[in-house]
């Protein structure tokens, strides 16, 4: 099957197996590493991007009903050299350790603030329900999410 | 022409943020997964879904002549490949020959059978299903105390007893002192079998390059050179015809210190087929086959005076082992042993272990390793101590550490602690939370009907393993650091970091000695053809030993730096710092970048000096370290459902010197969710068919965000003796302190209705049934 979209802000176009996901489309056809797999099943959220607005998992998601999206990635945060407030606050805070759930984090802490830009730590908290970290114990993410919304991200 | 900066204040001790950060915030950095080479094959692996069985046959001609499939192998075929190996020795240790790939039987769910190659990754998938097995299924037998039994099935049967080995280990004289004690209590402890759970799971490229003779393997590990020497061995390969790249590794928490027989089933196939291949386990493969942790059931007694002084411990424990002995296996509750009296002054102590097979994954090394149940138990026991003396928990605590003028303390197991002030975290977090206080609010909640809990742990642990008589593999860490013609320095670390920070750590050091900019330093790791020969990062060790390492890596450079800047000035009065060599009686000066261009160009060379600025260490702690402290936390227990809430989690935790604040307190908090993950939530449940049940991240409960209470870290600091940068370790600290603490406090809160003990994890469910009175 034929898809178009939008990742990043360049036009894609590929004929694909209608079996294959998203994420294995991101990773392997258009050739991105920031999304990872990192369970299959949509519960760790390492492989989360943005879809037409919206946080979703891409390892549950066919390419095929990506067609007509308009998706960003952690490849497409940062404009002009420049890092997105959301990165830059998990720098200062020391929100990654091994990285690996890191691109997935970022994705799903900036739907946070694009909802709601002044969350509390427990809407914060809740908002990353689904999304795991093994290493920091969420505490530096926590606050690299407040920091991001202080700073108007 | 780029210039080297020099930089008058120190980093050492400052909180900075992480130099490897900005590959991870891109999404830039590179996993196994994330590598791609022309010609790519795809590996699936066929495990056995029963956890005994023999393998009546197995037929391959439907998979092998699948679209895209270009090979299955199976047992038969690698028989050539060397065992996995075990890197633990015991006195009459039972080790089952281990081959890569199952060849007559089955041992666990999950065991490796065959595995089909293909050029493409779903169309491996699908011929893997086309592989047909025909088993006997035989009885199999999960648990270890079941597997003792008489009449038990024999996971080997050759060894129907299921013992792999029985260990003994006295200090002192425990009898004595249990004759003499006023009290003995006595209490059976489990520490449940846990799945590490690293995000990103094990995967392996492999490339056979014929005509150069060399295999390139890349794997995600904690161990990249002890994971050549053994690879090499297994695989039959010259040493150095092997490279192993670590690229960037997605957490370990030691299930990545280890050798897999993926990893050798790789370097076969790639050799096989004379094309690139990749595995990527999945995450359901990850929970059945990466080894797990913990696995313990403890039979403790405790033998004190009424005043709550600590005569003696006895210790037996049952190791869940699994099916084999992978790389660390029978060594992980010898590590409990050493580590049972805690922080406490007794010196008698008895210990026996028994080693026990059964039909399930291998335990192993999982984040403290052997010190989380040492610390478990004796932490438990003592509150169990206490309770029945009527005695605080902190006051007997305080009765009976190691005192200050002890140190160096040799204990009861053979061991020397290095430094301490076992009171000072203790009181610093009594003084956090006003215990006082808190106490009589306690006792205010409880005539209000209200289970309010408050739980105290004290820890000692022992870290940066180690040296090399007390290690299976060498406990030294190399480091090479080299200065370019250009005055740019480059550190190369043996340790191989992955997360822990020490790209940023290391070049804190190195930007301190050598009075230059951190941005002109760049620390590299994880790649044999780059680094010289190294142990690895686990135990927490990467600082205190590979640190150090870089710290005389440094010094060394230092000689040299000196030397040359003298003979460029033409004095011998001169004086190396801010990047810089000065005559001390002129005050002129060489730059760094000079005097590294003058090394390379050699015009003149000093006396006895080579050209060149580069050096390299390979540094032999003389002891390990101990880190400690103590955790308090406050929970609330609700009465109709069961729910524990922590309303305060207290750590003051003293791993010596602080290198760098913010990753100390990311590792104590990390710690911490593995141990509150322990306490409340997380266990690996087999049924009695050898059938994990949790098997899934739907069934087996990590912590989530908000789950997570808020962690008030802070710390006392001792420095430790056994190393020039006075640090002592802190990778494992928050997880060996947290368990008992949280076990405690929810013991404290459910202690009006007759609760001595809980096993963990301590599910809303055993919870409810406890305050309802029925049996946890």
């Amino acid at each position: 099957m034929n898809i178009n979209l939008t990742i990043n802000g360049t036009s894609h176009s590929h004929d694909v197996e209608p079996r294959l996901l998203l994420i294995h489309y991101l990773r392997e056809v258009v050739g991105l590493t920031g999304p990872h797999v990192g369970c299959e099943t949509s519960l760790c959220g390492a492989c989360t991007i943005e879809l037409n607005g919206k946080a979703v998992k891409s390892c549950t998601m066919f390419a095929v009903q990506a067609n007509g999206a308009r998706i960003v990635t952690i490849e497409g945060l940062a404009a002009n050299g420049k890092l997105h407030a959301m990165q830059e606050a998990f720098w200062n805070e020391h929100g990654a350790q091994c990285g690996f759930c890191t691109p997935g984090m970022i994705m799903a802490s900036k739907q946070i603030l694009d909802r709601n830009p002044r969350p509390t730590d427990e809407e914060i908290r809740h908002g990353l329900a689904g999304n795991l970290c093994r290493c920091t114990g969420y505490q530096h993410i926590v606050n690299a999410v407040r920091a991001a919304a202080k700073a108007g991200a | 022409m780029a210039t080297t900066t020099t930089k008058p204040e120190t980093l050492v001790g400052k909180r900075i943020r992480r130099r490897e950060d900005p590959r991870l915030i891109t999404g830039s950095a590179t996993y196994v997964e994330d590598i791609k080479m022309p010609g790519m094959h795809y590996a699936v692996i066929v495990r056995s879904p029963h956890a005994a069985a023999k393998i009546r046959s197995i037929d391959t001609k439907k998979a092998a002549a699948a679209k895209s499939v270009v090979a299955v192998f199976t047992g038969k075929d690698t028989e050539g490949v060397g065992p996995v190996p075990c890197g633990a020795s015991l006195p009459d240790l039972r080790v089952p020959h281990h081959h890569i790939l199952a060849t007559d039987r089955v041992y666990f769910v999950g065991h490796p059978v065959a595995v089909v190659v293909a050029t493409d990754r779903y169309l491996a998938r699908d011929a893997a299903d086309l592989v047909e097995v025909d088993y006997q299924v035989l009885p199999a037998v999960a648990d270890p105390e079941k597997a003792l039994a008489k009449g038990a099935p024999a996971v080997h049967p050759e060894w129907p007893d299921n013992i792999a080995f029985n260990f003994h280990q006295d200090g002192g004289d425990y009898a004595k002192a249990a004759a003499e004690a006023d009290v003995v209590v006595k209490q059976r402890i489990t520490s449940q079998r846990l799945i590490p759970t690293a995000m990103e799971t094990r995967g392996v490229v492999a490339e056979w390059r014929a005509a150069d003779r060399q295999l390139n393997l890349y794997s995600s590990t904690q161990i990249p050179h002890l994971l050549r020497t053994l690879l090499a061995m297994m695989l039959g390969l010259e040493e150095n015809r092997l490279r192993v790249v670590t690229p960037e590794v997605g957490g370990g928490f030691g299930s990545k210190l280890n050798v897999y027989a993926e990893e050798a089933l790789m370097g076969f196939v790639a050799m096989k087929i004379n094309k690139p291949v990749k595995w990527i386990e999945t995450r359901r493969e990850n929970f059945l086959t990466t080894i797990h942790g913990r696995g313990h059931v403890d039979y403790y007694e405790i033998a004190a005076k009424n005043d709550g002084t600590i005569l003696g411990i006895k210790l037996k424990i049952i190791q869940d082992l699994g099916a084999y002995h992978q790389l660390l296996t029978p060594a992980i509750p010898t590590l409990s042993v050493l580590m049972m009296p805690g922080l406490y002054r007794t010196k008698n102590i008895t210990a026996d272990v028994v080693g026990v097979f059964t039909n399930c994954v291998p335990t192993d090394a999982y984040r403290g390793a052997g010190r989380p149940e040492a610390t478990h138990g004796i932490e438990r026991m003592v509150d169990i101590l206490a309770a029945k003396l009527n005695m605080d928990p902190a006051e007997i605590r305080l009765k009976n550490f190691v005192l200050n003028e002890e140190f160096p303390f040799p204990t009861a197991t053979g061991l020397i602690y290095d430094s301490g002030d076992y009171a000072a975290p203790l009181k610093k977090a009594l003084g956090i939370v006003d215990y006082r206080k808190l106490r009589m609010e306690q006792a205010e909640s409880r005539k209000q009907g209200k289970l309010m809990g408050i739980g105290i742990a004290t820890y000692g642990e022992i870290c940066a393993f180690g040296p090399s008589p007390a290690t299976p593999a060498g406990g030294w860490e190399s480091a090479t650091v080299k200065i370019d013609p250009s005055g740019k320095v480059t550190v190369l670390t043996g340790a191989s970091p992955h997360g822990q920070g020490e790209e940023t750590t290391f070049a804190q050091i190195a930007a301190d000695e050598l009075g230059v900019d951190i941005d002109d330093i760049l620390v590299l790791h994880g790649d044999t053809a780059i680094v010289q020969y190294g142990i690895g990062t686990f135990g927490s060790r990467g600082t205190a030993v590979g640190g150090t390492a870089v710290y005389f890596a440094l010094q060394d450079l230092k000689a040299k730096i000196k030397k040359y800047g003298a003979m460029l000035l033409g004095s011998d009065d001169v004086s190396f710092s801010g990047g810089q060599v000065t005559c001390n009686k002129t005050g002129s000066t060489k730059s760094l970048q000079e005097i590294a261009g003058a090394t390379y160009r050699a015009m003149q060379l000093p006396p006895n000096t080579e050209p060149g600025l580069q050096a390299t260490t390979f540094w032999e702690p003389p002891n390990f370290t101990f880190p400690f402290g103590a955790h308090i936390v406050i929970t609330d227990v609700e009465r109709d459902t069961g729910a524990i809430s922590i309303r305060r989690y207290v750590a003051v935790d003293d791993c010596g010197n602080i290198l760098n604040p913010l990753i100390v307190d990311g590792q104590v908090h990390g710690g911490v969710a593995q141990g509150i993950g322990q306490a409340l939530w997380e266990q690996a449940v087999y049924d009695d068919n050898g059938q994990l049940l949790t098997g899934e991240l739907t069934d087996y409960v990590l912590p989530k965000a908000h789950m997570m209470p808020w962690i008030e870290s802070s710390h006392t600091i001792t420095p430790s003796p056994v190393n020039p940068l006075g640090v002592k370790g802190i990778g494992e600290a928050g997880t060996i302190g947290c368990s008992p603490a949280v076990v405690n406090s929810v013991v404290d809160a459910l202690s009006p209705l007759g609760v001595q003990h809980i096993d963990m994890p301590m599910t809303p469910e055993k919870i409810w049934k406890l305050v309802k009175g029925g049996a946890a």
